[in-house]
């Protein structure tokens, strides 16, 4: 049983120089079989690995990771939690997500630093203002947190954005989210992680795939770097190589795998206390704990799987962001990077038993995975459990591409998928 | 920064150019004929390769013409680049 984090813990700790603290997951060696293995110890990796464990009782249960945990890309997105989808299926999904963000760090004993502080997406130009209306009305109707602002409003709520008549990308109005925010992404996969160890669930790091067994249409385990491990049922969950890894097994997805980047700059005081959305300009923003301004740009054209960062999209970005918010322009990058993310033709994720008995994929959700992490793990827990999708994930089958039952979410972001 | 090796213009900055996807998918010669299993995976279905990769450019913001090119999705190396029709060089 692992010791609880409390300001107790913390004062106990504090008078033994910090020195006490305990592991907070374990590293074991792997078992020869297990009832469960999920491939991908990213947040929803571990998030389904947690929550077969807590809602089924699962435990037998190892989590393998090529790398280490939470070094994709739950560590590369620009944390910003919403729920305000058009679909109903997708407003269900992304809002059950939501409100277990909401208890997340009482559920895990883990402080992953929730901050509900609101996220606007802007509109520069009618079609912008109708189209997010329309949005603002859909989701209301769906009983999810939404308004629409006046130009007045959103100056009232961020100064340092450029309202003028005359701006580049002109302020109409905007949609607020007040329940949206951001957390912190280590902490979501950390949180996790350490809450599934407790459950008794394996989590092994440094561990790569490297083949799936099947016996006839059954799966049987996985190929590993550390040796073959077997096991009833296999998840694939490996964000940015899903098709890779299904190939695997001799699957075929409807998945292309794209850069997504995003950069920070350098410190600041505080100066921007909510996200700011675009959908026209490719931009979203706010300003972490530390003071750097993150920003997030559109996907890259092609595909890839370099996790590069290139001039032609920080240039587009900072162009975009700049005009947007001209006191940013003398700031300095600090750091920028690329996620990849495994994109599906109508923009929303597979959640999804295959045609392989015993084999799950979990993937597809684009430039949006971050916000899915816990409604992600949590539905397909219970996929993987009852071998059956849970009424919130049903739409997200595979078979949707054949019945052509899509949920096309294509501008759901704020950026063009 | 890629530098493309357009067939008709020679090397163009990547900005010029527009992604057509994955190369070589051919239109069902009988579309009547299809099943829906058959329609999703013309539609829908992608190889995705992580590694060489055909595909399709377009010149967009230049000759406008389309072209294919071998190029590696791991690694951004940029193999062949041969004209639509032609057939992929070994």
């Amino acid at each position: 049983m692992k010791s609880k984090y409390s300001i107790f813990s913390l004062v106990r700790n504090a008078m033994g120089y910090h020195q006490g603290w305990e592991q907070a997951w374990r590293s074991p060696e792997p078992k020869p079989e297990y009832d469960v293995i999920i491939i991908g110890g990213g947040g929803h990796g571990l998030a389904t690995a947690y929550y077969l464990a807590k809602e089924h009782g699962i435990t037998n249960v190892a989590v393998i990771e090529k790398g280490w945990i939470g070094g994709g890309n739950t560590g590369r997105n620009t944390t910003i939690i919403r729920s305000n989808y058009l679909w109903d299926e997708s407003a269900r999904l992304y809002d059950m997500s939501l409100k277990l963000y909401e208890g997340l760090s009482q559920d895990l004993n883990f402080n992953i630093m929730l901050s509900q502080r609101g996220v606007l997406n802007l509109a520069h130009n009618l079609h912008d203002l109708r189209e997010i209306s329309r949005r603002v009305n859909a989701i209301r109707l769906n009983g999810i947190d939404s308004e629409m602002l006046s130009t007045a409003d959103v100056q009232a709520m961020v100064p340092i954005l450029d309202c003028s008549k005359n701006a580049r990308y002109p302020i109409l109005g905007a949609s607020l989210q007040k329940r949206g925010g951001v957390a912190r992404h280590d902490g979501v996969a950390w949180g996790y992680a350490r809450a599934a160890d407790a459950r008794g669930i394996d989590i092994i790091q440094k561990c790569e795939v490297t083949g799936i067994m099947r016996d006839g249409d059954t799966v049987t385990g996985v190929e590993t770097s550390r040796g073959t491990i077997k096991a009833k049922k296999v998840a694939i969950v490996t964000a940015g190589h899903t098709s890779h890894v299904a190939a695997m097994a001799g699957l075929r997805l409807p998945i292309e795998s794209f850069p997504l980047q995003a950069m920070v700059s350098e410190p600041i005081k505080p100066i921007l206390d909510c996200v700011v959305m675009s959908g026209a300009v490719h931009a979203y923003i706010s300003q972490s704990d530390r003071g750097e301004m993150v920003m997030g740009a559109g996907i890259d054209h092609f595909i890839s799987y370099t996790q590069k960062s290139t001039l032609a999209v920080v240039e587009q970005q900072m162009a975009a962001v700049t005009k947007l918010i001209p006191i940013l322009s003398r700031l300095r990058l600090m750091r920028q990077w690329a996620g990849i993310v495994d994109t599906c033709p109508d923009a929303s994720p597979i959640v999804s038993k295959t045609p392989v008995e015993g084999l799950y994929v979990n993937g597809g959700w684009g430039t949006g995975g971050f916000k899915g992490t816990p409604g992600s793990g949590w539905v397909f827990a219970h996929t993987i459990a009852q071998d059956r999708p849970h009424a919130l994930n049903a739409p997200f089958a595979l078979e949707r591409f054949t019945t052509g039952a899509l949920i096309d979410e294509h501008g759901a972001a704020a950026v063009a998928h | 920064m890629f530098l493309i090796n357009c067939p008709w213009c020679g090397e163009r900055d990547e900005e010029e150019f527009a992604y057509g996807g994955e190369a070589h998918i051919v239109r069902p010669k009988d579309p009547d004929a299809l099943n829906d299993e058959e329609w999703a995976d013309y539609l829908f279905m992608r190889k995705n390769t992580k590694g060489n990769y055909l595909e399709r450019w377009n010149h967009a913001h230049g000759c406008r013409r389309w072209f294919n090119m071998q190029r590696n999705t791991a690694t951004h190396e940029f193999g062949a680049v041969y004209k639509i029709g032609e057939k992929p060089p070994k």
